[in-house]
């Protein structure tokens, strides 16, 4: 079973029903011991970071996050919630994040040409730096959708893809058994829901 | 690099994909589930369903679909038609859209658009235009069109994206449903005056008017359209395969 960590930021319902999509049972949830007895869990979020941070922190999931991940539990971060895996993020302010991530969260607008728009919103392709289990089904190349502003800066050792908008922005990283996708696999279609077939896939890191 | 996005629009009514939808092959054409699921597995980037039910009875049946649509389709999905209020947003966004169009209910309280923007982020709320020239001048119409509003619709548009929205359909009334090719004219002054996604609506007849739109405006972000889509006139592989031949970016 899939855990989708509920902390009030977003609706969850594409997500459920992706994971239905593929045969995996899936449940929104903010109950410890529903988290604790799942085989995998996800980290959503849309929205600004400062505030989804402090739902984290308040509600005691990023503490209960932290320790299910550290005991090697594969946790899948997505778009804001794989921000939120960052150290800290410059969104509005410095703000801290769980840090299972090395890097910052930085604006795109520092990186990209001024004549882009922003945010950095539809299909892009998906560049691999590293081999990872994660893209198993996948080829380089594969289209995915985002919607960011901000990005994964700092963070070269857990690139596993990046996506080409006036530079080169993380697009997916992993670390062990963290995983994390800027992009929506749960709106990418047939190649995100391949994406969200090999996270649960994905081994215990212990 | 970004894509452009070609998305076809479905309207509904009473839980119906209306317009007259006219595919070979399909079992039930106006399910908008199917059709849904049609768009999404034949390469469409994006769906809009717009709801066109007036009744209240209509409205929680247009939820319902959604929900189910929602549930099959793993694509963004944009939901217009009688959004009014945060608690309209509310109820489609929970439904599992993620972007909400405002039109008529923006031009009533165009504070909604700020107010959406604050609660659920500048990228979820889409500010549709329906523009026609009246003496020379671009006008922002309401109600479908039929109401001269005699807002003038580059600050109209401009106000919108200033008060939070993350993108523009731009619909020309001089163009819809005429078959001659996108308001090139019109959607190029709108390009000009934002630094949001700009998605051209109104006017398409064949491939060639998507072509010449991405050529002549590169600043243009989308192609949408609906009856040429649903009467298979325009087919959305053959047409991103005639753009990419063109040198146009796109997901295939």
């Amino acid at each position: 079973m899939v855990a989708i960590i509920d902390y009030g930021v977003g609706n969850l319902f594409s997500l459920v029903s992706s994971f239905k999509a593929i045969g995996v049972d899936a449940v929104a949830t903010s109950d410890k011991k529903v988290i604790e007895s799942a085989q995998r869990l996800v980290l959503p979020g849309v929205g600004a970071f400062e505030d989804a941070s402090n739902k984290l922190f308040s509600s005691g999931l990023a503490q209960l996050v932290l320790e299910q991940a550290k005991s090697g539990k594969p946790l899948l971060g997505i778009c804001l919630g794989m921000q939120l895996l960052f150290e800290k993020s410059f969104e509005y302010g410095e703000h801290k994040g769980l840090g299972l991530i090395k890097g910052q969260i930085r604006p795109i607008s520092e990186v990209i040409p001024s004549d882009l728009k922003i945010p950095h919103i539809g299909w892009n392709a998906l560049k691999f730096t590293k081999d990872n289990q994660l893209f198993k089904y996948l080829k380089d190349g594969d289209f995915v959708y985002f919607v960011h502003s901000y990005y994964g800066a700092y963070c070269d050792d857990s690139v596993i893809a990046t996506a080409e908008y006036g530079a080169n922005l993380t697009a997916a990283i992993a670390k062990d058994n963290v995983y994390g996708c800027q992009f929506h696999p749960e709106k990418s279609g047939e190649i995100g829901l391949k994406i969200l077939k090999a996270f649960c896939e994905t081994e215990c890191a212990k | 690099m970004i894509t452009k996005r070609i998305i076809p629009c479905l309207d509904v009514k009473d839980g119906r994909v209306v317009k007259g939808v006219n595919f070979k092959g399909l079992s039930d054409v106006s399910s908008p589930v199917t059709l849904g699921k049609y768009y999404s597995d034949n390469g469409a980037d994006e769906l809009v369903f717009y709801d066109i039910t007036a009744s209240n009875e209509g409205r929680a049946i247009f939820t319902d679909i959604l929900k189910e649509v929602a549930s099959t389709i793993f694509i963004p999905l944009t939901v217009g038609g009688g959004i009014n209020t945060l608690d309209d947003f509310d109820r489609v966004l929970k439904c599992g859209a993620d972007k909400v169009s405002v039109n008529s209910g923006a031009i009533k309280n165009p504070d909604l658009i700020y107010q959406a923007a604050k609660r659920y982020g500048d990228q979820c709320v889409v500010l549709s235009a329906d523009v026609k020239r009246v003496d020379g001048v671009f006008r922002v119409f309401a109600k479908g069109g039929r109401e001269n509003t005699g807002m003038e619709a580059i600050e109209w548009i401009k106000r919108g994206v200033n008060n939070g929205a993350g993108e523009i359909v731009l619909n020309s009334i001089d163009t819809d449903g005429v078959k001659g090719g996108f308001d090139l004219e019109m959607l190029d002054k709108v390009c000009n005056a934002v630094s949001v996604p700009v998605i051209a609506s109104g006017g398409a007849g064949n491939v060639a008017h998507f072509v010449e739109l991405f050529n002549a405006l590169p600043k243009v972000d989308a192609g949408l359209a609906a009856s040429i889509f649903h009467f298979g006139e325009v087919k959305i592989s053959e047409l991103k395969s005639e753009l990419k031949k063109n040198g146009i970016p796109v997901r295939v």
